[in-house]
């Protein structure tokens, strides 16, 4: 009979409509990350370096471009005769089918899965969190407590806390309460949105709670859970853990690993980042380029100038342009003399020669204020911007434009143009 | 494919000086990301070559290291695969590989084993881009014996160092000097053959019997009077980096666009193993111009046409000039490196100062790093 320890399954399924434009087209999880990475490269590599060989990953959001990353597991070694990787999208049964309708929804039309490995514990993960974890500590953890269900939390200034689910634990880190999203917050303890659980708990659970409509882990099995005076408690984290939700945070995040010594490094041989490498070839910075405080891509090519930048591979910047606080991703191109300013370039745009974006004042975004804001410049994947056209901050462009996309050859502060994509 | 594909690696030799200490030279590493042997096995992948050897004798770890697992080039299959034959004794045989030839026969069962009617042979030291099939195509066509892919140099001060051919208008080869020390031919062997492998058994068989071990000497040489021996004319790029100034001017050849265009744009890809780096990272004070930069490095000194392989580090106001850095390299803050190959792990002290007067100095100093 097989046996697995710990099994995890990773919720990848989600939109992320807070990055905007970036996941019109593809899942959070897939979405590029620090000149090389995508978003679920990082728990992926957790899972493989704490030990977990067993990995069900949920999708249903825009899968393409996650499966064809996940393949069957290669580049985390997570390509095994018993377990490694599975893609788990919903499928149709013969009563009832349906999509997954949450978190909770999502794990519990898997059960099946989960099953054939008769794990003693089940970790639940997100695709959108960066960070490095021994998972294997935290089960320790719970193992020591003889817990039913350990969170992971951590420590996030008070006036941030009512953004996040709070728990409430009294000296033995025991869980004396829970709240989500909470006006005042009595703890700054944020769930991370990271749980194992005991099988048997977390299966009972599910069950009980199959009719629950969107059930979630957050709203409903945690609750329930809690009020059946199962033993939850909460593992305390203090290492880089960030959620990249937002356009913002996202950009921040980025924005942090070409500090001089990043918080989160990349570097160390310890508790390495894997992933499926696109692309082999070296970089090439020409003559007349200048590159400071970045960090590039393989098989990218500079022959402009690049300044506190994250950028991906086989990127092309031409003569002549100039890059500052901006993140562009792989297969982009970089039109001769163009001046990119504190902008979020996603995969295979092509931007015209002469190109400025991120000029004028900041305007609030006509349509989606809460989307995209912080003064970045956002542009979608498969984009194309013509030369010579000026776009200025808060905005952002999807699909292929024209020039009669610009009247006067602008696109002021605050404006946006979406032609492509799930979410116009 | 038609052939199965062998790739002899085996060699050493001593124009590559220390740098032959460490490594076979087909473990050598290329153009920042690669090693030497790639571009034959990308090209026997490319060309749909399923089962391919690898013969390896001198110094094999660096190399078998890099072979460890085939699937980086889509070896590992079912049908077909890659095979690494290092000599071993046997009931029949304790010796070393006394030569190309003598390590076919020792391989023989590999080649008896196949079914495929061809063989492809190549080198493990060549740095090209071939579909063996056009080759295959062309030898076929004229019903040759043996094909052997030739090229002619324009560059002719290193021509002492190949085997040179002459051949007829329609590419019958009537001529083959082998390392000559003098001659007037400018066309070179690139030790790439297509030869029906039943052939290929029986050549090698005889050549055993007589006591004779040496491919190029002891059977091309020998038969090229008897046997059909043809010239494919390879007319895209070739280089061969078995001397310190060729391995030092192909790295050099990949800072032109149109090389780079060539093997990094242009479909078929090259292939090597893939070993997990982060992006490459620019600190302030970096100033990089016309170079190659791997991932892995951290730079944050001055760098000039030069080529960084993987996970190089340079230090604080360093100044690198036309170098070759080799992976893992370590170059302290303060120093000047110029027209040098600095040695794969080498750690240079602060305050260092390198420069190759005659040629390319290599560089070899392991010094104690304290992160």
């Amino acid at each position: 009979m097989i046996k697995k320890e710990m099994i995890a399954m990773l919720l990848a399924g989600g939109q992320g409509s807070r990055l905007g434009v970036l996941t019109a087209k593809v899942a959070k999880p897939a979405v590029a990350f620090g000149g090389k990475y995508r978003i679920i490269d990082f728990p992926l590599s957790n899972c493989i370096n704490s030990g977990i060989d067993t990995v069900g990953v949920l999708t249903q959001y825009q899968p393409l471009r996650l499966n064809t990353h996940i393949g069957i597991g290669i580049p985390w070694d997570l390509d095994r005769n018993v377990g490694g990787v599975t893609v788990l999208p919903p499928y149709e049964k013969s009563t009832s089918s349906e999509w997954y309708t949450g978190t909770a929804n999502a794990i519990y039309q898997n059960l099946e899965y989960m099953d054939q490995y008769n794990p003693d514990y089940v970790l639940i993960l997100s695709g959108d969190h960066i960070y490095k974890m021994d998972y294997k500590i935290m089960l320790d953890y719970h193992k020591a407590n003889n817990a039913d269900i350990t969170i992971a939390a951590m420590p996030v200034p008070i006036e941030e806390a009512s953004r996040f689910g709070i728990v409430i634990t009294d000296s033995d880190n025991r869980i004396t309460e829970f709240e989500e999203k909470p006006a005042n917050p009595r703890s700054n303890l944020a769930s991370m949105g990271i749980y194992i659980f005991s099988w048997k708990v977390l299966k009972d659970a599910l069950i009980k709670l199959k009719d629950q409509n969107e059930c979630d882990f957050g709203k409903h099995v945690i609750p329930y859970c809690f009020e059946n005076n199962r033993r939850l408690f909460a593992y305390e984290y203090n290492g880089y853990w960030k959620d990249v939700g937002t356009l913002s945070s996202y950009w921040e995040a980025n924005m942090e690993l070409i500090d001089l010594i990043p918080v989160f490094n990349l570097y160390e041989e310890f508790w390495k980042i894997y992933t499926k490498t696109d692309s082999i070839p070296p970089q090439y910075i020409a003559q007349d380029a200048y590159i400071e405080k970045s960090i590039i891509g393989d098989g990218t090519e500079v022959y402009g100038k690049v300044y506190n930048s994250v950028i991906g591979s086989n990127v092309v910047i031409e003569e002549g342009a100039v890059v500052r606080d901006s993140i562009i991703m792989q297969d982009s191109v970089i039109g001769k003399n163009a001046v990119i300013n504190k902008a979020i370039i996603a995969e295979e745009v092509v931007l015209g020669d002469n190109v400025e974006l991120g000029i004028g004042n900041e305007e609030e975004n006509q349509k989606l204020p809460k989307i995209y804001n912080s003064g970045l410049v956002t542009i979608g994947e498969c984009s194309e911007i013509p030369s010579g056209v000026k776009v200025g901050k808060n905005t952002a462009i999807s699909g292929k434009t024209t020039l009669e996309d610009y009247p006067g050859g602008t696109l002021p502060s605050g404006g946006v143009i979406i032609k492509a994509g799930d979410n116009v | 494919m038609k052939a199965i594909g062998i790739i002899l690696a085996g060699g050493n030799n001593k124009m590559m000086r220390e740098l032959s200490n460490k490594r076979a030279i087909a473990a050598m590493p290329v153009a920042g990301s690669y090693r030497s042997i790639d571009f034959s096995l990308s090209n026997m992948t490319n060309s749909k070559i399923q089962r391919v050897a690898v013969i390896t004798q001198y110094n094999a770890r660096s190399l078998n290291e890099h072979l460890s697992s085939s699937k980086w080039w889509d070896f590992g299959r079912k049908q077909g695969g890659l095979f690494v034959f290092t000599p071993t004794i046997t009931a029949d045989s304790s010796y070393w590989y006394r030569g190309t030839a003598d390590s076919l026969y020792q391989n023989l069962h590999f080649l008896k084993n196949s079914h495929e009617p061809y063989v492809v042979i190549a080198s493990g030291d060549g740095v090209y881009k071939l579909d063996y099939n056009k080759v295959l195509e062309y030898h076929i066509e004229k019903k040759a014996d043996i094909t052997m892919v030739v090229k002619k140099m324009d560059d002719r001060s290193e021509i002492n160092r190949y085997g040179v051919v002459s051949m007829t208008e329609e590419g019958r080869i009537t001529e083959i000097d082998e390392k000559p020390l003098e001659t007037n031919l400018s066309t070179v062997s690139t030790g790439i053959y297509i030869i029906r492998r039943r052939l290929l058994i029986e050549l090698i068989e005889k050549a055993a019997e007589e006591d004779r071990h040496d491919f190029v000497r002891d059977i091309l040489m020998r038969y090229k009077n008897i046997k059909k021996i043809y010239g494919y004319k390879l007319q895209t790029y070739w280089s061969n980096i078995s001397t310190v100034e060729a391995y030092y001017k192909t790295n050099m050849d990949f800072l032109d666009r149109n090389v780079r265009n060539y093997f990094f744009k242009e479909y078929p890809d090259i292939y090597t193993k893939v070993d997990d780096m982060p992006p490459a990272k620019y600190n302030c004070g970096s100033n990089v111009k016309n170079s190659l930069i791997s991932s892995g490095c951290i730079i944050n000194g001055t760098v000039e046409g030069s080529v960084l392989f993987k996970k190089v580090y340079i230090g604080n106001n360093s100044v690198v000039k036309n170098s070759i850095i080799l992976n893992d390299a370590y170059i302290g803050d303060n120093s000047y490196i110029e027209n040098c190959i600095i040695e794969s792990g080498s750690t240079i002290k602060a305050n260092s100062k390198y420069v190759g007067e005659f040629g390319p100095q290599i560089v070899t100093e392991n010094n104690p790093v304290y992160y």
